[in-house]
């Protein structure tokens, strides 16, 4: 059966030639970094290249300057910079300023927080889930220790005007963090223009390797480790670094970094034909999110009438992979707080799928996905009661959006 | 994507008796879409038996299988019969449900209980 991957965002395969990076450090570079002998001298070459590569990819100036401190994943990432900046306790003040649409690896750790007597603000966001910088700068009091705010959000793919925002924390002298995981490597993010103290990237949103992942420390930034112990990572992140999976991340960033913009136009041009085509064959589909300001590798749409996980369940059988904010698809049954925030109506953002698609995805196979999804979209409407109601009565969210 | 039983997976792929019976003696709607699944069940009733069910179901792989195993259970069975199913049974008649969609997904009996009331109350006041 033919398979058509639109769940990339989820997982990707591994660029063949970060693999190749990789292997040497399973086997004849074994040894470890913090060795006195020459077993180490290799893989402690391998890590400093691998930083400065992640460097490059965002613009930072490693080494010297600034660091990038290696973790196991952006949610890791995430925790280091907000835990520990806030440990480091360098700024006084109780207030953590984010948007309502932040991964939960940013949320939840705030929602700790708060039971601890932190003052979160959650900013919301417009239709778009764009953040309004005028709340931003209203809700900056002289108790703010921190903003976090992502790039860009992995669900609906609105990109954050970050320099602005980053700009008027520095203008009340507050650090900005930001989550780049699902807009590093397609998106141009560059640390200095921006003028981000801290951000979290995970190497398998851009063909790297899972476990992989890092946070971009400015110079001047005091943070405490999660994990205390050795001194590894500065003393950051203690624990026997992943040479093999921190290889790969730099493999997989210098090739984001040398490509970037040929891989996002073709992602992109692949994205918006894809839209085009269901929209033209499928009524009552409403897109959620901006209809330009978004990763070029993510489309979402909700189907009307009928809900996520069926539609998932009917698209897997037909060979095609995608993922829904539908309460049903999370472990959590509840709908995506992202849907939520931007105003899509509850039975909207239960038939809502994300199409993720990556730079392996091939503009011959849209005539077959819209097909697929047309086919099971009808199925579900004709046996669903929300559709046969408005058959009778006209009654729909054609018009909410 | 949950773990289904095969015999969900069977049913949600073939799902049996989808629709609306016209002019229907009893109708029993269940869930709500804010929850993710709703359910809208007819019955046909004649000799106090069901002798057709139908439904339309907004809702999950296990909502779409629950419909269809309940319609399938409640055909030809007395009212009281009938209003003795339970989820529990339905979901053990689908070879079980995985633990979070034991409860909103797994209302499929309940509305067809509301579908026999309906048609109860319908019969109470026709005799009164």
């Amino acid at each position: 059966m033919k398979t058509i991957n639109l769940d990339y965002t989820a997982a990707a395969p591994v660029d063949e030639s970060v693999l190749e990076a990789m292997i040497p450090y399973f086997r004849e570079h074994y040894g470890n970094p913090s060795s006195g002998h020459a077993l180490g001298e290799k893989p402690l070459e391998a890590l400093e290249e691998a930083r400065e590569k992640v460097g490059r990819l965002i613009g930072a100036e490693i080494p010297g300057k600034d660091q990038i401190i290696f973790t196991a994943s952006a949610s890791e990432a995430n925790n280091l910079a907000l835990k520990g900046i806030i440990a480091a306790g360098k700024k006084k003040g109780n207030r953590i300023i984010t948007s309502t649409i932040e991964h939960f690896s940013i949320l939840n750790q705030l929602k700790s927080l708060e039971k601890e007597g932190y003052d979160i603000v959650r900013l919301p966001v417009d239709g778009y889930g764009l953040v309004d910088p005028d709340q931003l700068e209203e809700a900056i009091t002289d108790q703010t220790i921190l903003i976090s705010i992502q790039v860009a959000n992995p669900e609906i793919g609105t990109i954050q005007p970050i320099e602005k925002l980053a700009t008027l924390a520095h203008e009340k002298g507050v650090p900005f963090h930001t989550d780049a995981a699902a807009a590093a490597g397609w998106i141009p993010i560059d640390v200095e223009k921006t003028g981000v103290d801290m951000l979290s990237l995970a190497g398998d949103q851009f063909y790297g390797p899972k476990g992989s992942g890092a946070l971009f420390v400015r110079k001047g930034i005091r943070l405490r480790p999660l994990i205390e112990g050795g001194i590894q990572e500065k003393g950051l992140r203690a624990g026997t670094e992943n040479v093999p999976a921190i290889v790969g991340l730099g493999e997989a960033a210098r090739l984001a970094h040398q490509s970037l913009a040929e891989r996002a136009e073709k992602v992109a041009s692949f994205r918006n034909q894809l839209k085009e085509a269901l929209f033209k064959e499928i009524p009552h589909l409403h897109l959620n999110g901006h209809p330009d300001n978004r990763l070029p590798r993510n489309l979402n749409v909700s189907v009307e009438f009928v809900e996520g996980e069926a539609l998932l369940m009917r698209l897997n059988m037909a060979g095609i992979y995608v993922s829904s904010g539908s309460s049903c698809t999370s472990q959590a049954l509840k709908s995506s707080h992202v849907l939520e925030a931007i105003g899509v109506p509850p039975e909207l953002a239960q038939g809502s799928l994300l199409l993720a698609p990556g730079r392996e995805s091939r503009e011959e196979d849209i005539p077959y996905i819209t097909e697929q999804l047309a086919q099971v979209a009808e199925l579900l409407r004709k046996m669903s009661p929300l559709y046969h109601q408005y058959l009778k009565e006209g009654k729909n969210n054609a018009n909410v959006q | 994507m949950p773990m289904y039983s095969d015999k969900v997976m069977e049913h949600f792929t073939n799902p049996r008796n989808i629709g609306e019976i016209e002019d229907p003696d009893g109708v029993g709607e269940e869930g709500n879409p804010v929850c993710g699944d709703m359910m809208k069940f007819t019955i046909k009733v004649k000799d106090n038996r069901i002798e057709d069910v139908k439904y339309f179901t907004f809702g999950c792989g296990a909502a779409i299988a629950v419909s269809s195993m309940v319609s399938e259970m409640a055909k030809g069975k007395t009212l009281e019969e009938a209003l003795q199913i339970t989820n529990k049974q339905v979901a053990e008649e689908l070879g079980g449900l995985p633990p979070n969609k034991m409860h909103c997904s797994n209302l499929g009996a309940d509305a067809l209980q509301k579908a026999i009331r309906d048609y109860m109350e319908k019969q109470g006041e026709v005799k009164q």
